[in-house]
């Protein structure tokens, strides 16, 4: 494959909202690599710009200060070439589409023909499990289905790189718990980078190879945290009672609530 | 099924037997002057009587609501289209639209009548296709202004053109709304056409046979008409509601 090591490169990444009652600084001074194939999570309060961060590589906004590099090109340029797929918190299913023609919803607008679409359309649906489901209306599927819908719209166009802002943040813990795994197989399977905002310590855990923690007011980075335990497609239910698991939880939350030393990189949990 | 279908139509129908009832025997028991009001049996009589006439007209009636209702809608969906796509359409036809929804354009009927001649049913038909058009135009535009941030943010990220974007997001997305406007104007519609009619022009419709029972002392008369009117309004209604929750259903409502 030729695409470059380097998935998401910010150097310095910074955003200012300006609105009528004042200027909000979103984002500062913000530095962050993304290697190929990496699953790092965005955690932080609200307000910390982890959503901003996530958008800004998406080209939903645009940096006000630093420099952004998706696979080596600007993010304009990275959206342009479909690089990415993203997913929401709103699953953001077309209601009137089938879940299938929302699958392919990415295709369509692509240009790429009708069988094909379908061709591709019922692979995802079956590797999110939900391959019976293709004719139905998102209205007659469950959230936590709508947000599986959504996961295979945004892996349509086999992207390199997965932007994740908190999808499972409206579904229930177990639900969520299930998700998760299913996500880890999906992303070893597709070997797509992920960046995935969330504010769940546990999830941010047990999903990524790095936890970046964010903190508010202005939005920066405070720490990140490496996550040593299992490979990705390895990682199974029981490790959320693992020690290393629990290890990993505790670090992360001590950088959140800034504890003791600021520095804490990497964590040796074997 | 059967007991919720008997309890949404029991109770209305009870309240219509029962007003009926009551307005019988008021009218008996008062000797109300058949002028004043005719009572329920007497209209009942009429209506037998003139029923082939009160069809006709009906459907006279029926025929211009439907036309004018048409090419309102028509004119108002399009002109939504503009307006959504461009600032300058929209600043010239948002307030054209206010200005046309608050005029009393049957009061215009005689004018027209002057201007296509008093044989023609276009005056009728126009005053309708005004009357609609405010209702369509306001709900149909709202409609194509929604769409919803996560829609808005998946279009740019999938870097959809403005026609892929109208086609794929923004249009399917007005559909419930152009019925809320639809469901809005159907009942007016009729009112329009029914009431263009009392300003002189065609003797074929309930408007004018209602003036014309009426200028003759035959108030039972009028009243079958009327009758005819309330039915007209109710199918044209029930039609688009029919129509809009076919179509929405989609929609998961």
């Amino acid at each position: 494959m030729s695409t470059p090591a380097t998935a998401v490169d910010a150097r310095g990444v910074g955003k200012v909202f300006e609105s009528r009652s004042g200027t909000v600084t979103a984002l500062q001074d913000v530095h962050l690599t993304v290697a190929a194939g990496e699953f790092v999570s965005l955690i932080g309060p609200s307000g910390c710009g982890k959503s901003t961060l996530l958008r800004l590589v998406a080209d939903l906004e645009e940096p006000t200060s630093g420099e952004l590099v998706v696979f080596g090109k600007p993010p304009r340029a990275a959206r342009e070439a479909g690089d990415y797929g993203i997913t929401f918190q709103q699953a953001g299913l077309l209601p009137w589409r089938t879940v299938s023609a929302n699958v392919q919803l990415p295709l369509e607008l692509h240009g790429v023909g009708r069988r094909a679409r379908a061709m591709r359309a019922a692979e995802l649906l079956a590797l999110v499990g939900l391959a019976e489901f293709a004719d139905a209306f998102p209205h007659q599927l469950s959230g936590g289905m709508q947000q599986r819908v959504a996961i295979a719209r945004a892996l349509a166009e086999q992207p390199s790189l997965l932007l994740m802002d908190e999808p499972f943040g409206a579904l229930d813990e177990m639900t969520r718990e299930h998700l998760q795994t299913e996500l880890l197989r999906i992303s070893a399977s597709s070997g797509a980078a992920v960046l995935f905002v969330t504010h769940s310590i546990p999830e941010a855990v047990y999903l990524s190879d790095r936890v970046v923690v964010m903190s508010a007011r202005p939005g920066r980075i405070s720490g990140i945290v490496d996550v040593d335990l299992a490979a990705a497609a390895d990682r199974t239910e029981g490790l959320r009672e693992d020690a290393a698991f629990f290890a990993a939880v505790t670090a992360v939350r001590e950088v959140l609530h800034g504890a003791p030393a600021p520095a804490v990189r990497g964590v040796d949990v074997r | 099924m059967t007991a919720a279908l008997a309890r949404r139509w029991l109770a209305p129908a009870l309240v219509g037997v029962v007003g009926l009832a009551l307005w019988q025997t008021l009218v008996v028991a008062a000797d109300v002057k058949p002028y004043l009001l005719p009572s329920p049996t007497a209209i009942a009589e009429q209506l037998g009587q003139v029923r082939p006439l009160v069809w006709s007209a009906t459907l006279a009636t029926g025929a211009n609501a439907l036309v004018g209702m048409l090419a309102g809608s028509v004119t108002a969906i399009l002109a939504a289209l503009l307006a959504a796509r461009s600032r300058s359409v929209d600043l010239l036809l948002s307030p054209t639209a206010a200005a046309v929804s608050v005029m009393p354009i049957v009061a215009l009927a005689p004018a027209l009548n002057t201007m296509f001649g008093t044989t023609s049913n276009t005056p009728r038909r126009l005053v309708v296709a005004v009357v609609v058009f405010a209702p369509v135009f306001v709900t149909t535009l709202r409609g194509l202004r929604q769409v919803q941030p996560v829609h808005r943010d998946l279009l740019r990220a999938y870097a959809a053109t403005p026609r892929q974007a109208a086609r794929t997001v923004t249009v399917p997305g007005a559909v419930p709304h152009v019925f809320s406007g639809l469901r809005v104007a159907s009942a007016t519609a009729v009112v329009a056409a029914v009431v263009a009619e009392y300003f002189g022009g065609l003797q074929n419709g309930l408007g004018s046979r209602i003036t014309a029972a009426a200028a003759n002392s035959a108030y039972a008369r009028a009243w079958a008409f009327v009758l005819g009117a309330i039915l007209l309004g109710l199918t044209f209604y029930v039609v688009t509601l029919a129509l809009e929750r076919v179509v929405t259903r989609r929609h998961g409502g």
